[in-house]
């Protein structure tokens, strides 16, 4: 898959009932649901714990969707151990659940990594202007948290401005003794070049500033990614296709991940998400951008909804200098093996051995 | 089976069973406890936006108390290492009081789990067959070896309280091997709640191999302090003496944790601002602030205060052998761990950001007021099992004796 190629269709060993092929058009409510309900039923029959729990909750006369769908959510599975029945089962539930809550459509992906897929990012900082278009954009694809509370506002992607320092000739010979008579240069302690810390909530009138640069961080997809390792449910996992994915719904909120994380990729929904109806993007993945719940950990997935259906991300696709680049790092001929054949390319934080699959380059 | 449901019963009598000091006491705990748990629900309903945990700094003063008290926990060993493999008289007596104290430490590191979860509905995804256990993840070790020392700690001091009270003898075919495991498996809590943080390097401030033998020397000043405070106040309210001989030793044993802990916190000071690299930023913050950030300067100078005096008082003889005066440094050096080792470890931790973002962590009310029934849920367990503890060792609870 590169994503130039025309979206296709899920593989058919892979097609979960009525997969949802998202469309070309970037706009998703062109997005025309196409879930099977006879396929749902024949899936059905057959006993699992999920099942019968959402059963019991609709006999128990509730026919409030929301109530049903969230009391057989609280015992469903991780995601990776389902069933394709259970996937199945999980993935109706949370369409019919979200579309009620929405008030539209809502469609959830549950399409699996592709073979001979391994998503790669490159981004070239000397082009990025830190207009911060993707950060928006990413916002708005991926139904993240938007209230005005502190915490329950969220974004994924943080464009570190970095003020660029430089040696000063007044300050050459204005060295002082330091400590037990060390001599210290003038210049020391004062950034040269770009400074190490950023801040991300700058707000211009114009961009790119003067004395400015911009290097934009979000989740690196790394191949050893620390936070894996450390989550105690094993509900943050890498996915086949080189994605590290969240399920949800298994997540226990412990935040372990957080902490492990070098990059600060992650983030906490403190409160019940803010997401209002006219703003959700109902074209969903499962593992990527559906609605999340309160006290669990979410980031960036490479917008897995568009990904596997050989879209760019948003935030490619937004940029208005073409900084970003995505594609199949197995194909030679894609746009980000290109990169990192010919260009100087660099991975944040090398030293950690997380070897992230998102790489910054320059001209 | 008989004798079980009598031994049920007779103690739960004699608990119950109290003076006006007794039921005040309980009473003012149950206030806080109902205070936890509204402020619980708010957290389950509202989100943990009720507390002043951010993305930035997402482990707050529940993760603090959490790590302290496991130390506390751990610090129940002194009494039981000396008691059984050095078999000093005066702690044998009190031994069992010691796994009591264990038992309620853990019992509260568990209650503040739930508390720092963002979703603890869910706690059972942790645990097979109906979760997943993982074995990569050193918060689900930490979980294993909690329960385990709890459980080891339940079987071994119950079973002595239940061989006093039907006036047998202790079975040390299986009881000393337990007892032996459950040394060991002190020192494995504290150490591998330290591996839970100090495994990430994304942490500098964490990220060394000093961080488990601080949590345990930190652990056995600030348990067995707390453990001479408490027997302090069992020997002037109840009937039940205990031995000068086994304050001493527990007030040694503070006194030269203390000093080990204040030196490794001296070499992590010098090692970290020799160099004063980026990486020293949280430490930085911690002692002088960063960015005019200081919101945790004066938690750390008064730990260092409270230690440094603390650890004097503790070597003038005037203090350590005055029973009236020894409750003074036992408070200072409590008091001076738990900032240490709580806010003024897991929050430095979290400033700056692994990107460089300088933010700053303000507890809520609502934390403060979880974190206090949580401690006052403890108070209540830990009267309760010492009382029923004391009665039997006393012979006031005993087989046959009601009626």
């Amino acid at each position: 898959m590169t994503p130039n190629e025309t979206p296709q269709a899920c593989p058919a060993q892979e097609q979960p009932a009525g997969c949802p092929v998202p469309p070309a058009s970037a706009d998703p409510a062109a997005c025309a649901p196409k879930t099977s309900r006879r396929d749902f039923l024949k899936a059905g029959g057959t006993l699992s714990l999920s099942s019968l729990m959402g059963a019991g909750a609709l006999m128990a006369q509730s026919d409030d969707a929301h109530a049903a769908a969230e009391w057989a959510e609280h015992f469903q599975k991780n995601y990776r151990l389902m069933t394709d029945k259970e996937k199945d089962e999980a993935r109706l539930r949370l369409e019919k659940r979200y579309s009620a809550e929405y008030g539209k459509k809502v469609t959830v992906d549950t399409t699996g990594p592709q073979p001979g897929v391994l998503m790669g990012y490159a981004l070239n900082i000397r082009k990025c202007i830190g207009c911060r278009r993707c950060v928006h954009a990413c916002v708005e694809e991926n139904n993240q948290s938007r209230g005005k509370r502190p915490g329950e506002k969220i974004e994924w992607i943080q464009v570190l401005r970095m003020e660029r320092g430089e040696f000063s000739k007044e300050r050459m010979n204005q060295g002082y003794p330091e400590g037990l008579g060390i001599q210290v240069g003038g210049n020391a302690y004062t950034p040269a070049g770009q400074v190490l810390e950023g801040q991300y909530h700058y707000n211009p009138e114009t961009v790119p500033e003067k004395d400015a640069n911009y290097m934009p961080i979000a989740c690196m997809q790394c191949e050893k990614p620390p936070c894996v390792k450390v989550c105690p449910v094993r509900t943050t996992y890498r996915e086949g296709d080189g994605v590290v994915v969240i399920d949800y719904n298994w997540c226990i909120g412990c935040r372990m991940c957080m902490g492990a994380c070098p990059y600060w990729a992650r983030r906490f929904n403190v409160a019940n998400p803010v997401l209002p109806k006219e703003e959700m993007n109902p074209v969903t993945h499962y593992l990527g951008n559906r609605p999340r719940m309160r006290g669990v950990v979410e980031k960036c997935h490479w917008c897995l909804q568009r990904s596997r259906h050989g879209r760019y991300p948003a935030c490619v696709e937004v940029c208005p200098v073409g900084a970003r680049k995505f594609g199949n790092l197995l194909d030679p001929n894609s746009e980000v093996s290109l990169v990192l054949a010919r260009k100087n390319v660099f991975r944040l934080k090398a030293e950690l051995n997380t070897f992230p699959k998102f790489f910054y380059f320059y001209d | 089976m008989k004798q079980l449901t009598r031994f049920a019963a007779d103690y739960v009598g004699y608990v119950l069973k109290g003076g006006t000091k007794f039921y005040a006491w309980m009473g003012s705990l149950a206030v806080l406890m109902i205070g936890m748990m509204y402020v619980f629900y708010l957290q389950n309903t509202e989100g943990l936006i009720v507390t002043g945990m951010t993305s930035q700094i997402h482990d707050g003063l529940y993760f603090a108390n959490l790590v302290f008290l496991v130390g506390v926990a751990a610090g129940a060993v002194t009494i039981v290492f000396p008691a059984y493999v050095y078999h000093h008289e005066g702690m044998h007596k009190v031994a069992v009081l010691g796994e009591m104290l264990a038992i309620t430490a853990v019992i509260m590191v568990m209650m503040f789990v739930f508390a720092h979860m963002g979703r603890p509905d869910r706690l059972w995804h942790m645990i097979p067959p109906w979760g997943i256990y993982s074995f990569s993840s050193m918060l689900g070790w930490d979980v294993l070896v909690l329960n385990g020392y709890l459980f080891l700690n339940l079987v071994c001091g119950f079973y002595y309280l239940w061989v006093k009270y039907t006036g047998g003898q202790v079975n040390k075919k299986w009881f000393m091997p337990l007892v032996y495991i459950a040394i060991v498996w002190a020192l494995s809590i504290h150490t591998v709640t330290a591996f839970l943080i100090s495994t990430m390097p994304a942490r500098p401030m964490w990220f060394h191999s000093m961080m488990p033998i601080r949590f345990i020397s930190t652990a056995f000043a600030a348990g067995p302090a707390l453990i001479i405070l408490i027997f302090m106040i069992v020997r002037n309210n109840t009937k039940f003496w205990v031995d000068d001989s086994a304050i001493k030793l527990l007030a040694t044993i503070v006194t030269w944790c203390l000093g080990i802990a204040l030196f490794l916190t001296m070499s992590e000071v010098v090692v970290e601002l020799y160099a004063r690299t980026e990486h020293a930023n949280g430490l930085y913050y911690l002692m002088f602030g960063l960015h005019g950030l200081t919101n945790l300067v004066p938690w750390f100078w008064s730990a260092v205060v409270l230690m440094v005096g603390a650890f004097i008082l503790f070597l003038m003889p005037r203090f350590r052998n005055d029973m009236k005066l020894l409750p003074i440094p036992c408070v200072m050096a409590f008091a001076g761990i738990w900032i240490e080792k709580g806010m003024g470890l897991i929050v430095p931790g979290f400033i700056p950001t692994p990107i460089g973002e300088v933010t700053e962590y303000y507890p809520s009310f609502v934390e403060w007021l979880l974190t206090l029934g949580i401690w006052a849920f403890g108070f209540f367990i830990l009267t309760i099992l010492l009382k029923g503890a004391i009665g039997i060792l006393q012979g006031e609870i005993k087989y046959g004796a009601a009626k």
